[in-house]
């Protein structure tokens, strides 16, 4: 058996959330959970490589941190119901719902769900819900949050010592929302998970591995989820949404690490079982919405007519620009305006593609480079290729990413090219 | 990153015995629910099988299952983990269980990394 620190870590890793979530259940407060848990990672880091690993080893963390536990609110003095229930349980009692929250109406009746529900509490502010659902749901240390977020570790600490404060101040304790409350604590918790993958997925080729680590990290976190609650189509919406999404990573960026535009990427590399994943979750998000599908499922969907395409020439832009119709009605935003008149250029012409685009909101997308970029992709599809490159220029200038600037500049040089094929 | 795991064993003649199937299926569980088992199956006796192999001087031979080796592949199972050691955990979990509720089975699992994009 190994017990260097890598298999002790990989033992916290599995072991973590489930930990953290017992150990609120005993204390009612997941930022106490979270510094138990902490110190009884310390302590298995000390003991296990001399000892090693421990038979169950979940329970040998959580009977070090319940005895933590006590020890601390023996000192503290304070919370006495806790002290009793502590006192009482034993590790086998621990995987039983205690009588307390028995009497609780929960609707699910799962800890991790409601450490999920806990740190992603509305009354926090993002930063803070997406820094306690890393550190109390994936295990990750602080020097890894803060290589992930590119903040020096102080930042990080701080950030998670803060978050854990407003939980204490405003009062969340850690139990299940009520009924009326679910959707929208659901509804907190998907897209906190969605933003932690778009930080990942925002890394530019060159970055610290950790960055791309931040999506796969989501990606498991929003499988736990669809898992968590079955019967909420939008989980498996979000799931599928970043299976497919994910399932493209390899071939984002070419060998110099230049991003590589979705209509070029070599399909070769896509990854047909995340494919076939995010497939069966969307399949599984519309069995669950039973006819009503929501904003992760629909683009889950628009992904998955990407995914079944077997060559850009394949893709079925008419299904995709019926997709984007759906989304910007029931949820309209710029971003989604610029996608669908893009998706209406490929369907239809560019000229349907530079009407939608006209209506897009141009004061909401100042600065947004895929702005300019899209205009010159429908100006370049209807043959404008001197308009197009003063397009990719605006774009190129705008973007804070090097190598996109790259990919713009070259497009710029493709339309200049295509303007003047005689290269006057 | 991502791990392939396979499965070789020597299996007693008994049936696997109840507790053990009940324990696979809760781990294999755990590991789906936790996001980190993303695909597994059995794998059939090798008598449903071939081999296709390229030897010295043989040139390519076709030979059908089965095969007289002692031991006979199981099962294989895909793993999505942050560390190889992650990986190594489940799959300690999942022979540890072997080992415990069936006497006499012996297997090794090969934890094998798939290349992905960081390695390249």
């Amino acid at each position: 058996m190994s017990t260097g620190r890598a298999a002790v870590e990989a033992v916290w890793r599995i072991e973590s959330g489930r930990l953290v979530a017992g150990l609120a259940r005993l204390t009612g407060d997941a930022g106490t959970a979270e510094e138990l848990a902490q110190d009884a990672l310390v302590a298995a880091l000390e003991q296990w490589p001399v000892t090693g690993v421990p038979p169950n080893p979940g329970g040998w963390l959580m009977t070090t941190a319940k005895h933590r536990a006590v020890d601390g609110f023996r000192r503290a003095a304070v919370h006495r119901r806790a002290v009793e229930t502590i006192g009482r349980a034993t590790p086998a009692s621990l995987d039983e719902r205690d009588a307390v929250d028995d009497a609780l109406d929960d609707p699910v009746g799962d800890d991790l769900l409601r450490l999920l529900f806990t740190a992603c509490h509305p009354a926090l502010n993002r930063e803070y819900r997406v820094a306690l659902t890393l550190r109390c749901l994936t295990g990750l240390r602080t020097d890894e949050i803060a290589r992930a977020f590119l903040v020096p570790e102080p930042v990080a600490g701080q950030r998670i010592s803060r978050a854990k404060k407003a939980l204490r101040d405003k009062g969340i304790r850690f139990e299940m929302p009520g009924p009326a409350d679910v959707a929208e604590r659901l509804a907190s918790v998907l897209e906190v998970i969605y933003l932690v993958f778009n930080d990942g997925y925002s890394a530019t080729a060159g970055d610290d591995w950790m960055r791309p680590e931040l999506s796969a990290e989501a990606l498991r976190l929003a499988r736990l989820t669809a898992a968590s609650v079955p019967d909420h189509p939008e989980a498996h919406g979000l799931a599928a949404l970043l299976e497919l999404t994910q399932s493209r990573a390899a071939a984002r960026h070419d060998a110099t690490g230049r991003p590589v535009l979705l209509q070029h990427q070599d399909r070769r590399r896509w990854d047909r079982l995340l494919v076939r994943r995010g497939l069966a979750a969307l399949v599984r998000a519309r069995d669950a919405g039973g006819g009503t599908v929501g904003p992760y499922t629909l683009q889950a969907a628009i992904a998955a007519c990407h995914a079944t395409a077997p060559t850009a020439a394949d893709t079925d832009w008419a299904r995709i620009a019926g997709l984007y119709d759906v989304l910007a009605t029931a949820w309209p935003s710029p971003v989604v305006a610029l996608n669908r008149a893009m998706a209406h250029g490929h369907a239809v012409g560019p000229g349907t593609g530079l009407a939608l685009l006209d209506a897009v909101d141009a004061v909401a997308l100042a600065g947004y480079p895929q702005l300019p970029a899209v205009r010159g992709e429908l100006l370049a599809m209807a043959g404008r290729h001197a308009v197009a490159a003063l397009s990719f220029d605006e774009a190129a200038a705008l973007t804070r990413n090097g190598p996109e600037r790259a990919l713009f500049a070259e497009r710029a040089e493709q339309a200049r090219a295509a303007a003047d094929p005689m290269g006057r | 990153m991502r791990y392939l795991v396979v499965l070789e064993a020597v299996q007693p003649a008994t049936p696997p015995p109840a507790e053990l199937m009940a324990g696979i299926m809760a781990l294999g569980e755990a590991a789906t629910r936790a996001g980190a088992l993303i695909d597994n199956a059995g794998l059939a006796p090798s008598l449903a099988g071939a081999k296709v192999s390229v030897g010295a001087g043989a040139g390519l031979q076709v030979t059908d299952g089965p095969f007289a080796e002692s031991k006979e592949m199981i099962s294989y199972a895909v793993y999505d983990t942050r560390t190889k050691a992650e990986a190594v955990e489940w799959t300690s979990r999942f022979m540890a269980l072997h080992h415990d509720l069936w006497p006499g089975w012996e297997g090794e699992a090969r934890v094998l990394k798939v290349m992905g994009p960081e390695d390249y």
